[in-house]
């Protein structure tokens, strides 16, 4: 992944987001929205075509249809169409004419220029709030090169969404995951990557053999996944840029498989079988150190560090059927937090901290659902033939996960949905594809 | 990474390509006998090293189809049904009279259960056929294990027909690498 460096202006970071939000979350007006508590009317926002400033041609256009495709996936915002825009921005420096916005209820609005020179590209967006009459925030200036557009308008959405919810972004980001084909009885797997809306997409493998349930590193430099290659299932670890890749904790007469890494990115916590039994072991990476966490008959597996590194939750059958335990991250007993019906699977840790998410099978369905890290307030998000294995987008506040239907031309495919059990979508895909994982927001 | 390719694993391609292209190439035995691996996915590996006469005792055509390669599990289950420890007395004689060939056991689970769980799954259900061979005299050396989860069903409706078929271990032969 050749991530271009962007050179955001040295006014523009300056400010801060928490110092733009001032303004909105000082008002009661319109212009605030409050995430966790659902949104049942959609913010009506306009992100008319940017200002060709120079050589900007289509990007101008491209770039703010981007924009308004990444807030409109949101389900918070709903966007005006051009065709019902009164003003016309024909300079990003002029004032935008409150009244024709607000004329056709247009509560946000975004405004920019674009110049490209070369493979140079720079983009300029400022962020209105028409109901108080003032600009949200300063504006801000993004400049890569052209084949990073598309990056360059998630930067801007983030922005955009940052200031009017007062969270974290998360379009500016990345989800590998295993693109399938074939069969059902024959499936060829390989890894890519794409961006969280499913453009740009690169593939990491071929599909000469199984690949499974890859994991970015929390740089997004490196990524874990579970291979075949060898015949058996080892956990991998691949450099994103090189595409190398190499097999870790290789002990003859083993299968180890689940891996994930450490918050700080230096060891891999990961399942590893012998003569039939599943327990949890940790991995240095630079040392090769190897540490035993768990030891029972149970299943032990699908660990997840708290984003903290001290704790790790996971799934064990030693109460007799699946459920999520936690326990310090040097091993463990582990306590149980999973108490309601059913069996729980594949917890993931929010970013955040505050959650977990989960597969839990229940009555014959499967569900996505996220419970406190106590183990209250458990919410299934959703339900179906066999929904599993869940990731936190960036800022916790959006859920990614595989959605697999039944029968012999059963398929997978990949499903994003808010905490609040809302704006379900499908992430677009060439094929079949499982297993995403979000990367942490880019820089 | 080709290197490390055992060589059962090229054999066990050919049963997989077998099992996609052919159902029939065992004889009147169906579509079951001898396809229950989960290979084919292994690059363009095809070992021409036989699968034999059924008719010859001593060839992996008789062991998969008049053996059995395969024992069936019930659900979330990893113990031997009786069945199932008829089947794999039969492997273990089998295998104490041809120990030229080494052994592959999978493990496979239905699709009805977290991928990380059924890897799990399928290795108890693998490691309880390889414990049961051992106690029927087949030494420990000779065979390796390996889970594919829900990762290689043989049957592909989300039924229980189906389910029923793919909860299964498959013992799988390979020559030239046994004791």
């Amino acid at each position: 992944m050749t991530v271009n460096r962007f050179l955001i202006s040295a006014l523009s970071l300056a400010v801060t987001l928490a110092g733009a939000m001032t303004p909105a979350q000082a008002q009661t007006g319109p212009l605030r929205i409050e995430i966790t508590e659902g949104v049942i009317e959609p913010l009506p926002f306009a992100v008319p075509d940017f200002v060709d400033e120079g050589g900007a041609g289509d990007y101008a256009r491209n770039i703010a249809r981007v924009i308004a495709s990444d807030l409109s996936g949101t389900g918070l915002f709903r966007e005006i169409p051009r065709e019902a825009h009164i003003a016309r921005v024909s300079s990003f420096d002029s004032s935008i004419g409150y009244e024709d916005w607000k004329a056709i209820n247009a509560q946000a609005v975004i405004t920019g220029a674009v110049t490209v020179s070369g493979d140079r590209i720079v983009v300029k967006f400022r962020l209105f709030d028409v109901f108080s009459g003032q600009q949200l925030g300063e504006g801000l200036q993004f400049a890569g090169t052209t084949q990073t557009w598309r990056r360059m308008a998630h930067k801007v959405a983030d922005a955009a969404y940052s200031r009017i919810t007062g969270e974290g972004g998360y379009f500016d980001s990345r989800v590998v995951f295993v693109s399938e084909s074939g069969p059902k009885n024959q499936r060829l797997k390989r890894l890519a990557v794409m961006d969280y809306d499913g453009a740009n997409v690169q593939y990491l493998t071929d599909s000469s053999s199984i690949v499974l349930a890859p994991r970015f590193s929390p740089s997004g430099d490196r990524i874990l996944y579970t291979s075949y290659a060898s015949g058996f299932p080892r956990i991998t670890l691949m450099d994103v840029g090189s595409l190398r890749t190499q097999s870790l904790a290789e002990q003859e007469g083993t299968m180890t498989f689940a891996p994930r890494f450490s918050p700080d990115g230096s060891r891999v916590v990961f399942s590893l079988e012998r003569g039939g039994n599943s327990d949890l072991y940790m991995l240095d990476i630079g040392s090769g150190g190897l540490q035993q966490l768990t030891n029972a008959p149970s299943i032990e597996t699908a660990p997840s560090f708290s984003p903290d590194g001290s704790q790790i939750v996971f799934e064990s059958d030693r109460s007799g059927t699946q459920q999520l335990y936690i326990m310090p991250a040097s091993g463990g007993e582990g306590r149980r937090v999973s108490g309601g019906q059913g069996r729980y699977g594949t917890p993931v840790w929010s970013p955040r901290g505050d959650m977990i998410a989960f597969t839990k099978q229940h009555q014959g369905r499967f569900h996505i659902g996220v419970m406190r890290t106590d183990g209250s307030e458990e919410r299934l998000l959703t339900a179906s033939f066999l929904d599993e294995g869940p990731t936190w987008a960036p800022n916790g506040r959006v859920i990614m996960f595989t959605r697999e239907t039944s029968g012999a031309g059963g398929e997978a495919a990949l499903y994003s949905v808010d905490i609040s059990g809302r704006n379900l979508r499908q992430i677009p895909t060439e094929g079949a594809a499982s297993d995403p994982a979000w990367s942490p927001l880019l820089p | 990474m080709m290197t490390l390719l055992p060589k059962a694993l090229l054999l066990v391609a050919v049963f997989g390509l077998a099992a996609c292209n052919n159902p029939d190439r065992f004889g009147a035995g169906g579509a079951g006998a001898g396809a229950g691996g989960a290979g084919g996915m292994n690059g363009g590996f095809v070992d021409t090293t036989g699968l034999g006469d059924p008719n010859d005792p001593a060839s992996i055509a008789y062991f998969n189809q008049r053996v059995g390669d395969r024992v069936l599990f019930p659900v979330d289950q990893h113990t031997l049904t009786d069945q199932g420890r008829q089947v794999l007395s039969g492997q273990a004689q089998w295998l104490m009279a041809n120990s030229s060939y080494a052994v592959i056991i999978e493990g496979h689970a239905d699709e009805q259960g977290t991928r990380e769980y059924n890897l799990s799954l399928g290795a108890r259900r693998a490691a309880a056929v390889q414990n049961y061979l051992i106690s029927q005299g087949v030494p420990a050396g000779r065979m390796r294990t390996v889970s594919y989860g829900k990762e290689r069903p043989i049957e592909v409706c989300s039924t229980e027909a189906c389910y029923s078929q793919n909860r299964r271990s498959v013992t799988v032969l390979s020559m030239g690498a046994g004791a």
